[in-house]
Formats: C-alpha cells, structure tokens, sequence
C-alpha cells in the first residue's frame, strides 16, 4: 500500500529543471532508499516531499504528491506546518538546537499545542528509547545537546522529530557525517524504526541501501531510472545505467 | 635559516614593542587620572544631595541613568526589530534593503557632533523642546540605533542556517523559530551591542551638550535641562578650569564603565551556561 505517490513531479530551480518527471509510489511502513552520484536531484526531490523547497527562492514544483490513505495533495494543503507534522525530516549534518536534551525534544511537541508537564515528560521518555539514547542521557536531560557525541546528536534529531509521530521520516544522508561505530548505530535503528514508519532515505553508501532492504530508486541527472525491490535493483539491474552504477563504473 | 629565525625575532620585538606602547598610554593615562582624581574625591563628592551646585554628582549620575535607561528603551526594541526584519525577512535582493542598509553603515560612522546639530536644531529650536532631557534622549536614541542594528544583524547572522531548517522542518513558522531558536541563540552578540551603546551613552558629550544642555540641578522632568557626568566634566573643565573635580568625576566614570563591563561578561557567562 502506497504511503506517498508522485505522479509527473518537477522541479525547477529558476530556470534550472533539477527533477523531470519523476513517477513514485512510496511504502508504507517500509523503507525506500534513493541512491545515485551527487547532484542528480535525490536531496531536491526528499525536500520535495515536506515542502521545505517553498523556502528556496526560485524553487517551483509540478505534479502531484498525494500522502497516506486520503491522498492528501500536499501541495493544497495551505498550512504546510500540518504537513510537516506528518513529514518530519532529519538533515544530513545533526543540527540539534543550542538548548537542553528535553528541550530539544519537547520542541515540536509544544508547538503543535501539548503543554501539560507529565505528557511532555512521556514524549521525551518514549522518543529517546525508540532511539536507543534514553539510558545514555537521562541523568542530563537538562544538559544542553550540543555536549553529545556527533552520533548521539543526530539520534537525538531523529527523537526530536519522531516526538510529533509523523508518518513519514525523511532522512538525507544522516549518517555521512558520522564516524562508523555511529553510522551502524543509526543504521540499527532505522531498521527498527521503519516498522512503524514510512522511511525516505537517500544514502551515498550502496552498501547501507543495501543492509536496509526495502525499496531504491536509483537518480541520474534528475530522473528516476529505476526504481525496484532493493535486492532486486543490486543483484539484477535492468537498467544498463544502473548496473554501471552499482558496480562503480561511474559516480 | 638563520635569516628567517632572525625576521621572526625582529616581528616579536615589533610586536612587544606596539603591545608595549599600548599598555603603557593606557596606564599613564589611568594612573593620571587616579592620581590627580583620588585626593578629590569623597563620599560627599559623589552622594551628598544638598551639596551646591556642581560639588556633588548626584544630579549628573542621575541624570546619565534616566538617559541611559530611556534611550535603550526606545533603541533596543526598536533595534532589534529592524535587524529582524532585515536579516530575517527582507529579501536581501530588494533595492530598498540595499539603500536601508548602507545608510545604516553610514549613519554608525557620522560623528556624534553632528548628531548633536541636528539634535539642537530638530527638537531645541523646530520642536521648541529647548535644552531638555527628552532633546538628548531622542538625539542619542536615533545616535545609538545603528550600532545595536549592525551588531544584532551580526549576531542573528552567526546563527547557522540548520537550525532554522531543522525548526521549519518541524512545522514551526518563522515568527516561532525567530523567537525560540535564532534569538537565543544570538542574545550574547545582542547583550554585546547593548552594553557597547551604554558605554557610548555614557561617554557621549557633543550629542547631548547641544540637546539636553549644561544644567548641573537635579533634573526634575524630562522637560529639565540637565548635564550627564561627561557633559559635566566637559563644562567645568572648559567654563569653569577646575581640573580637580574634574578628575574626580573620570574616576566614578570609570568605575562605572568598568562595572558594566563586567556586568556584561558575568551576564554572557551564565547565558553561555545554559
Ligand atoms: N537551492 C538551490 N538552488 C539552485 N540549485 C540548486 C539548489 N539546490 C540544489 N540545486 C541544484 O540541483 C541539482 C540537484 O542537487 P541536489 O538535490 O542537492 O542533489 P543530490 O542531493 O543528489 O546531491 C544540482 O545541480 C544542484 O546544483
Ligand atoms: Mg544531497
């Protein structure tokens, strides 16, 4: 069942056309990767997807973007905070707010209207052992985060995003910026979490797209050329760009 | 080898030698004023309230606070709203913005001189508000604004951009993300600003000799013309020669300078702290 469906998506920087025509079904509680060589359009279409490209001067997207079971057109929808309520994303560099842990993530919580204490206490709890953080930080909760390790940081991004339960998770790249030890860490954990999330992730690495299984649509020059079962797509490419990719023959 | 480890000699005498002189005119010129203010200055001096006129600084201390206290409050907000806007709103495309901009950077650089002319000539004489404390107070209210301006683009500028982005992408709004994560995150660089323009204002002489005028009472209303402490050692330097109090009056002027800034590193550190 389709969480996200794109039909005939564009986008154009100005007169730049970064994305072209780009047709995708995304699962629901599952997890697709975008793969491909930088620039190709995998960062432009994932902002696509909560609308941060309205923020880009000059940006302007075609298409349609229909999400979850009522087809929602996110690009109708006129608040696009209740969007970003469904659609959380988390950036490649972590970019944790210069406040407290609890801070950091209560932030969303209390601006879509939660106030009360106990239920503001819950949501940290909760959101910082999906993570796998909670033992590690709960004595300074009242700590500023930017004391956390790089890894521990961008776990707490994605605490802080999944503490309004969105739907959807976007992730950029989120483990670029990480040593190792961090990157498997934060690859165990998105395997846990796309059983209740519908993940968007793009990735440099073949082998991470690969580790975590689901879907990949592979990008080149701001098109899809194709898009299938993960394992299928690096066992058995059907598409002659994608198997020169894939086996490192360019990017 | 030789020949370079011989330059780099020759940089650490220059350098020594200008921290040197620097540290040197500095001392001299506290040690002079220390010197020549110390055997001056009394309790009396300072605090007394039935003193004659000009032999006691109440009036003037008091003075330069209601000054210093009602320009921050019409600069501050008005400051800080206008760096917003410009760094957070206007597109740094416009034309508009580009000529608000360099006016500002004009306007930081004019001499406090000609604030003070067109101070005496606006309020003093077209207003008719005459030597008065409201004169200065709007004179260095408009004096002052470009430097918190410029300082708090700085600062709001130091914020990086991911942490709005990481706010956006939460479903917060600009307004909501201007005020719980780029102001805090930017209020040591304001603090900053702040303290600089009361280290200006207290400091100032020709914008306010013009304005608020060279009254040495207690001011009653902001109607009074009144003299602030630097205006006060301005007057009685020039009009009346009397280099004692005048001395005298630089050491509380110092202290009070100095305690400011000391009041803003204590500030900055239990923000840093947070
Ligand atoms: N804000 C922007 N304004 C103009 N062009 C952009 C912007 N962001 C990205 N691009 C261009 O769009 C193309 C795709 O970029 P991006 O989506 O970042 O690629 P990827 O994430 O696959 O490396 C590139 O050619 C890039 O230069
Ligand atoms: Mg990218």
């Amino acid at each position: 069942m389709p969480n996200f469906t794109i039909k005939n998506a564009n986008l154009y920087y100005s007169d730049f056309q970064a994305l072209k025509d780009i047709n995708l079904n995304i699962n629901d509680k599952n997890i697709t990767t975008f793969i491909g060589p930088s620039g190709c359009g995998k960062s432009s279409f994932l902002r696509c997807l909560n609308r941060m490209n309205d923020l880009v001067d000059g940006a302007r997207v075609t298409g349609k973007f229909l999400l979850g079971n009522d087809e929602t057109d996110i690009y109708k929808i006129s608040d696009v905070s209740e969007l970003r309520k469904r659609v959380g994303m988390v950036f490649q560099k972590p970019n944790p707010f210069p406040m407290t842990i609890y801070d950091n993530i209560t932030y969303g919580a209390k601006m879509h209207g939660i106030k009360d204490k106990k239920k503001l206490d819950d949501i940290v709890e909760k959101s910082l052992r999906d993570v796998a953080i909670w033992e590690e930080v709960k004595d300074r909760l009242k700590k500023s985060a930017l004391g956390l390790s790089g890894g521990q940081q961008q776990r707490l991004c994605i605490a802080r995003t999944i503490a309004i339960e969105p739907e959807v998770l976007l992730m950029d790249e989120p483990t670029s910026a990480l040593d190792p030890i961090s990157t498997i860490k934060i690859e165990d954990l998105v395997g846990n979490l796309k059983k209740d999330y519908t993940i968007v992730m793009v990735t440099h690495n073949m082998q991470q797209a690969s580790r975590l299984g689901g879907h990949t649509a592979f990008f080149l020059n701001g098109e899809i050329i194709e898009y299938s079962k993960t394992s299928l797509l690096f066992s058995n490419p059907k598409e002659k760009q994608t198997e020169d990719y894939i086996t490192g023959r360019f990017g | 080898m030789n020949n370079r480890k011989l330059k780099n000699t020759l940089s650490y005498i220059k350098i020594y030698f200008g921290i040197g002189i620097s540290v040197t005119i500095l001392f001299s010129i506290l040690i002079l004023v220390l010197i020549n203010g110390i055997q001056n200055l009394s309790f009396e001096f300072v605090f007394s309230l039935d003193a004659p006129r000009g032999f006691s600084l109440m009036p003037m201390l008091a003075t330069t606070t209601v000054i210093v206290v009602l320009t921050l409050l019409i600069s501050v907000p008005l400051g800080i709203s206008s760096a917003i806007y410009l760094n957070e709103y206007a597109s740094s495309k416009s034309k508009l913005v580009k000529i608000v901009r360099s006016s500002i950077e004009t306007l930081s650089g004019i001499p406090s001189i000609i604030y003070g002319l067109f101070g005496f000539l606006f309020y003093v004489i077209v207003l008719g508000w005459s030597w008065s404390i409201r004169a200065g107070i709007f004179t260095v209210a408009i004096m002052i604004l470009p430097i918190i301006i410029r300082a708090t683009e700085e600062a709001l500028k130091a914020v990086p951009m991911s942490y709005r982005m990481g706010s956006y992408a939460l479903g917060a709004g600009k307004f909501y993300t201007i005020r719980k994560v780029v102001l805090p995150a930017a209020i040591n660089g304001i603090l900053a600003s702040i303290i600089l323009s009361i280290g200006r204002l207290i400091g100032e002489t020709a914008a306010l000799l013009l304005t608020a005028g060279t009254l040495l009472d207690m001011p009653v209303n902001l109607q009074s013309s009144a003299a602030t402490l630097s205006v006060f050692m301005y007057t009685i330097t020039i009009e009346q020669g009397d280099m004692n109090r005048a001395y005298a009056t630089a050491i509380v002027l110092m202290a009070l300078v100095l305690s400011l800034n000391l009041l803003a590193n204590f500030i900055a550190k239990r923000l840093k702290r947070d």
